[in-house]
């Protein structure tokens, strides 16, 4: 299972997820991501934008490591991964 | 109880009369931003367009009167293959800037909704940047894009097939919450007649008509003139800031533009200018057409595009009685030293003699008289996007 950390700003949104332990089974972020609509209905078009795309201000990393395909979310995970789900401080 | 949803950036706001006085409250969508509120007058529904900024433009709505919001199930999408022409800036050491443009087409992402609109047949119309034209005919179960205006000539053509004409003659404004130069359709206004009659407003392209429910659209730009281009009566070009007509006589249209007031009387077939410079009324952003008489319209002028304040320092809205003839300054009430507030397009309103309006610096006033005085609601409100009576 891949343990999901998402940023609290998230949870303004979609409190059905706060305090709770986020474990989704996939191999790939878009995978991870589509698990997570499933929990959360529109929480997809939150993170990524109607082409699947990482929008602009957000961040996925894979542990420590950003991920590098932000256009298609291929990149791997692996049984055991934290994947974080975060905002990009832009400044202010 | 007369209502009036204020769309600030940091929240929705409930305008109301209690105990004699107009009062302000959050009502919602607290530090977020918040485009536009309006109420659908079939469905008594609200809806809020949003700008999450982080997480993206989304459609918010509330049956409780504003209490809860919850997001629309079916939020608005481009569709796979809906693309649209841009300009990139490019390295270019022949250039004495070190940089040119080359026209490209782009993927169509939402960036901004911009405003929602509702006919008597129940469709709701929702227009955004970039310059996506969105209806609904299952009461917002889902939206589509409009095709034949996303499709048309003066567009660029049919990007979904082809490569389409290759240019387009619509351009951008930097109302984009992305950033990006896009096109915005601002204005949809519905014919309460005739709901498949709709005319729309994009910045910067001008104002197109339907008559056919979307099927297909024509330009409405006739006797419009322009001073940003070599040709200013061009067919397009033009940058509506905002269109209005009147509720009960729908041939009287209003267009606050770039490049001064407008007024037409049959339907927008013909503009003509009845700016007044020597009585402030040029350049500005919102104008609200009388519901029962056509010839009525408020504006709150601002100084020249190149400076985008109140005039000189003293705020007022302008009021024509006779299509534009004549217009009156009505000052009293609002701040005449030190004002230099600046109204967007979609924040100001009338409704039965009662006239509202909200600037960026989060002034609101009202007017229970049409315009001859006004009240201060709220000098503290966040910067003000649209007031709408519903």
């Amino acid at each position: 299972m891949i343990h999901v950390h998402l940023t609290r700003h998230l949870f303004a949104f979609f409190p059905q997820l706060e305090g709770r332990a986020l474990e989704v089974d996939a191999t790939s972020v878009a995978g991870a991501v589509a698990e997570l609509e499933k929990l959360a209905p529109g929480i997809g078009f939150y993170i990524c934008d109607e082409r699947g795309r990482l929008r602009p201000h957000v961040n996925v990393f894979i542990g420590n490591a950003m991920v590098k395909d932000r256009r298609t979310l291929s990149d791997a995970i692996a049984p055991g991964d934290k994947l974080s789900i975060l905002q990009a401080l832009s400044g202010g | 109880m007369t209502t009036v949803w204020v769309a600030t950036r940091k929240g929705t706001f409930r305008v109301e009369k209690q105990g004699g006085k107009w009062t302000a409250k959050l009502a919602g969508h607290a530090g977020t931003g918040v485009n536009y509120v309006a109420r659908d007058p079939g469905s008594g529904r609200l809806w809020a367009l949003l700008g999450h900024g982080h997480w993206g433009a989304k459609l918010s709505v509330s049956d409780d009167g504003g209490t809860t919001w919850r997001d629309n199930a079916a939020q608005v999408k481009f569709p796979d293959g809906a693309r649209y022409f841009g300009q990139d800036m490019f390295e270019d050491s022949s250039s004495d800037f070190g940089v040119g443009w080359r026209n490209v087409t782009r993927k169509a992402t939402l960036q901004k909704l911009w405003t929602i609109a509702f006919g008597g047949d129940g469709t709701i119309w929702i227009g955004t940047i970039p310059g996506g034209l969105f209806s609904s005919r299952d009461g917002g179960a889902s939206f589509e894009l409009n095709r034949p205006l996303w499709n048309h000539e003066s567009r660029g053509g049919d990007l979904f097939n082809g490569e389409g004409t290759g240019e387009t003659k619509w351009f951008g404004t930097p109302a984009s919450e992305g950033g990006e130069f896009a096109p915005g359709i601002h204005s949809v206004v519905v014919d309460p007649r005739d709901p498949r009659r709709v005319l729309i407003a994009i910045s910067t392209a001008g104002v197109l008509e339907t008559r056919d429910g979307g099927e297909t659209w024509r330009s409405r730009n006739r006797g419009m003139t322009m001073d940003h281009n070599p040709d200013p009566e061009a067919e397009w070009g033009h940058d509506p800031h905002i269109i209005d007509l009147c509720g009960s006589n729908p041939d009287h249209v209003w267009q606050q533009n770039h490049t001064g007031v407008f007024y037409s009387s049959n339907g927008a077939e013909l503009w003509r200018k009845v700016s007044v410079p020597e009585v402030g009324v040029h350049f500005g952003f919102p104008v609200s057409a009388d519901d029962k008489d056509g010839r009525v319209a408020w504006l709150v002028p601002g100084r020249a595009d190149n400076q985008r304040t109140a005039i000189d320092g003293g705020l007022f809205v302008a009021r024509t009685d006779d299509g534009g003839a004549t217009w009156r300054q009505l000052r009293k009430g609002l701040p005449q030293e030190c004002a230099w507030d600046i109204v967007y397009r979609h924040a100001l309103d009338n409704r039965d003699g009662l006239v509202v309006f909200g600037s960026t610096t989060g002034n609101l006033y009202l007017s229970e008289d049409r315009g001859e005085t006004w009240t201060t609601v709220s000098h503290n409100l966040p910067p003000i996007y649209s007031v709408r009576f519903g």
